[in-house]
């Protein structure tokens, strides 16, 4: 029971060293991104920043730093499906999305397609233009995978090609996929995406992974994977660092604590500060994602329109046009 | 007439048919397989071109296959419903048409599972379902059902081949090649006859038709959990399971007045099948359309009553996008064949045929409205530039294919009711049960 406590105790210490690191090196005027996503080295030889006792950033090699991935974890090349069940031990992740900070840049939409190889048709987070009755304000909506708690895509898939970690992460092995789409059916949110084609994204020559699901395949499902393959390594989902406005928290509901790589703070105190709520609640899969409501906007939500191509303000056309006529 | 005369008149009349084959028998053979092969060069087309050419994405993730899938399902009822049904309330008229009915049973049982695959996005994997199964996923449940069903039904309609086999091969007045002599020998499992072998055959047959009943029922009610599982809105409903099995029973006893009225004329059946049987379907159509208009009125009233906003979002498209559609599905498909039934001056053979095609196509018309607006009014709006991905559309290759399984359905009827008269012998000049026990 001690022994657990321990491991519990250590571990958080671990995150909440990892995440302030990661908030200071970007207030310092670093990337985070440069941080956060460096190139996987399993092994020392690779400089970290860290904090010291006294608040200085310095930097040491990765394999001195206590729960860095060279020291903690013996991560193994490849993670297969047998590896991609098992949950990190003593985590429970969430996220959080600050509706009151998006603006609609699609940072994260280019980061995820761009770092799990997607075509352009595969969104794993998209961006809805929402407005929930007439005399409310429209606001921008990220909608990343929910990794329900109770999942219906879990609960119909027929082959298990599916499953739900203890970490609280869901994934799809696109190799015991089977493409039957009841998964897309089953879940309430539109959150899955099926490669209708050969993907027209050159694929990079990796062991496949049901954490990346990379390289894909044709004629199976994905979905966001809360970047499982980062969270590894103990790097913020791709999302979360690329977004410019600071939008999505990820964390750990073990530490109660989530970052948006610029910031570290408590989870239940931020759902407390800012009535954070979950998307359909009322549907009772128990979402791993909380919302913070639109309130005292940094952004008017016209600017999301802003700065985008053709195609993507057509998308919103249709939507605009109805909120407006309901006025 | 005793058994033996009945028997000898009936092979005459098949004589020509089992003998030879007409020109014209050939060349609507030749056209359906054209059709057929049409299809399947559809399929390779989606096979190798992948699943973008079909009108599916990623929000009608199901279309015209996922239709047609029920859809053949539910005509399967046909020999549920006429020779399970009948079969335990001993109607005498029912036996011309027994044959027809397991026909279309095994037949459509065979053909509905194929279009789940062409749903499928990894035909290569299509044995996971059985080697990796999830007992949790109604489509496992599916599976074991659909499977079980095949199979009961299988052995049913083999049950009935039997005496006629025997029969067949033992008649001297129709000239066979040898080798389907053999075949007939064979077939008949050395079947001559006996009161026992009768009755072992009876018994068994009484068995499977009560149990084939129950499996139907469930089957369809596992197609319905399927989509009454999920939370979708319009699919999510209680009343789901037994909606099915109704429409399933309507479209089944459509499918057999159509067909009757198709063999009449081809076989010159008149005798056989008459006024009598073209009514009495039909007002077992009358029932069946009136208990699922009922479902139908009562699961969409209770969603447009209602104030749920999804509920309403779906409501809103069924009468305007799909207003004709709704219109004609859910009232024409369902009144027609009630007027035409119910009203004696109306029930002629062919008004009945009409009203049963309207049953029919409108059935279909209505599986589809089931299908796709739902997929169309997500929870979360559906925000896309791209037309095809806004509405669904089904492409050429699911409307080949489509055609391609109505032609195996007709293509397998022909062989086999070359092969064996489609009015089955032994039924026909069937001693009643109790009057074998009797006679024991």
């Amino acid at each position: 029971m001690s022994g657990k406590e321990n491991k519990k105790n250590s571990s958080r210490r671990k995150f909440l060293k990892t995440g302030i690191t990661a908030g200071i090196s970007a207030a310092a005027g670093l990337t985070v991104g440069g941080t956060l996503a460096g190139k996987a080295v399993a092994g020392s030889g690779r400089k970290v920043k860290a904090l010291t006792t006294d608040g200085k950033v310095i930097e040491m090699d990765e394999a001195m730093v206590e729960g860095s991935a060279a020291e903690s974890r013996h991560v193994p090349m490849t993670i297969g499906r047998k590896e991609s069940m098992e949950g990190l031990p003593n985590r429970k992740f969430v996220m959080v999305v600050d509706l009151a900070k998006c603006k609609n840049a699609r940072a994260c939409v280019d980061a995820c397609q761009q770092g799990h190889y997607l075509p352009k048709d595969h969104e794993w987070i998209r961006v809805y233009y929402m407005k929930d009755s007439p005399r409310t304000a429209p606001y921008w909506f990220p909608r990343p995978c929910f990794h329900c708690d109770s999942p219906m895509c879990v609960s119909v898939c027929p082959v298990g090609a599916t499953y739900k970690r203890t970490d609280g992460i869901v994934l799809v092995d696109t190799h015991r996929c089977i493409g039957c789409k009841f998964c897309m059916t089953g879940c309430p949110y539109s959150a899955r995406v099926f490669h209708w084609k050969e993907p027209d994204v050159e694929q990079p020559d990796v062991p496949y992974s049901p954490e990346t699901n990379v390289p894909a395949v044709e004629g199976t499902v994905g979905k966001c994977v809360w970047c499982a393959d980062n969270l590894r390594k103990n790097k913020l989902p791709r999302c979360v660092s690329a977004c410019p406005m600071g939008v999505i928290y990820f964390g750990d509901m073990v530490e109660d604590s989530v970052s948006n790589g610029t910031e570290t703070v408590r989870l239940s105190k931020l759902l407390e500060d800012r009535a954070g709520y979950r998307f359909k609640e009322e549907l009772g899969t128990n979402p791993g994602v909380y919302y913070l409501p639109p309130s005292n906007r940094s952004f008017s939500v016209e600017s999301g329109f802003e700065g985008h191509e053709e195609e993507i303000r057509q998308r919103y056309e249709k939507h605009v046009k109805k909120y407006n006529s309901k006025k | 007439m005793n058994d033996i005369a009945l028997q000898n008149k009936l092979l005459a009349k098949f004589k020509p048919f089992l003998e030879s084959t007409s020109t014209r028998w050939y060349i609507v053979l030749v056209i359906l397989v054209a059709i057929f092969a049409w299809g399947i060069s559809g399929l390779v087309h989606q096979i190798t071109g992948g699943h973008i050419v079909t009108g599916m994405r990623d929000n009608v993730v199901w279309g015209v296959y996922i239709v047609n899938f029920i859809f053949f399902m539910g005509l399967s009822y046909a020999g549920a419903l006429v020779s399970g049904v009948l079969h335990l309330l001993n109607s005498e008229w029912r036996k011309p048409i027994i044959r027809m009915a397991e026909l279309v049973t095994v037949i459509s049982l065979m053909i509905g599972p194929f279009f789940i695959f062409f749903c499928i996005g990894r035909l290569d994997r299509l044995h996971y379902l059985f080697i990796h199964p999830r007992i949790q996923s109604p489509i496992s449940w599916d599976v074991i059902g659909i499977s079980t069903d095949l199979i009961g039904c299988f052995i049913y309609l083999y049950l009935s081949f039997i005496e006629d086999f025997a029969i067949l091969r033992d008649q001297q007045s129709i000239n066979l090649p040898r080798w389907r002599q053999k075949v007939y020998k064979f077939l008949a499992l050395g079947y001559t006859g006996t009161p026992t072998q009768k009755k072992i055959i009876h018994t068994s047959r009484t068995i499977m038709s009560a149990m084939i009943i129950a499996i139907a029922i469930i089957v369809y009610s596992v197609l319905a959990w399927i989509f009454g599982v999920t939370l979708q809105p319009g699919w999510d409903s209680t009343i789901f399971g037994p909606y099915f099995v109704i429409a399933a029973i309507f479209s089944g006893s459509g499918l057999m007045i159509i067909l009757m009225w198709i063999f009449r004329r081809i076989y010159g059946l008149e005798e056989f099948i008459t006024k009598k049987h073209f009514v009495n379907m039909g007002v077992l159509l009358l029932i069946v359309a009136a208990f699922y208009g009922y479902f139908t009125f009562c699961d969409y009233l209770t969603k447009w009553y209602g104030s749920v906003k999804i509920n309403a979002e779906l409501i809103n498209k069924l009468f305007s996008e799909f207003n004709w559609m709704f219109i004609f599905a859910n009232y024409i498909g369902i009144i027609i064949p009630i007027v035409i039934v119910g009203i004696p001056q109306f029930r002629t053979i062919r008004n009945i045929t009409i009203g049963a095609v309207i049953a029919v196509v409108a059935l279909w018309v209505n599986r589809y409205i089931i299908v796709i607006p739902t997929l169309e009014t997500p929870f979360l709006p559906i925000q896309d530039s791209r037309v095809d991905w806004l509405n669904y559309a089904p492409t050429w290759v699911e409307w080949s294919l489509t055609a391609a399984g109505i032609a195996i359905f007709i293509i397998l009827f022909k062989l086999v009711s070359k092969f064996l008269p489609i009015i089955s012998f032994s039924e026909m000049s069937h001693a009643d049960y109790r009057q074998l026990k009797i006679l024991e």
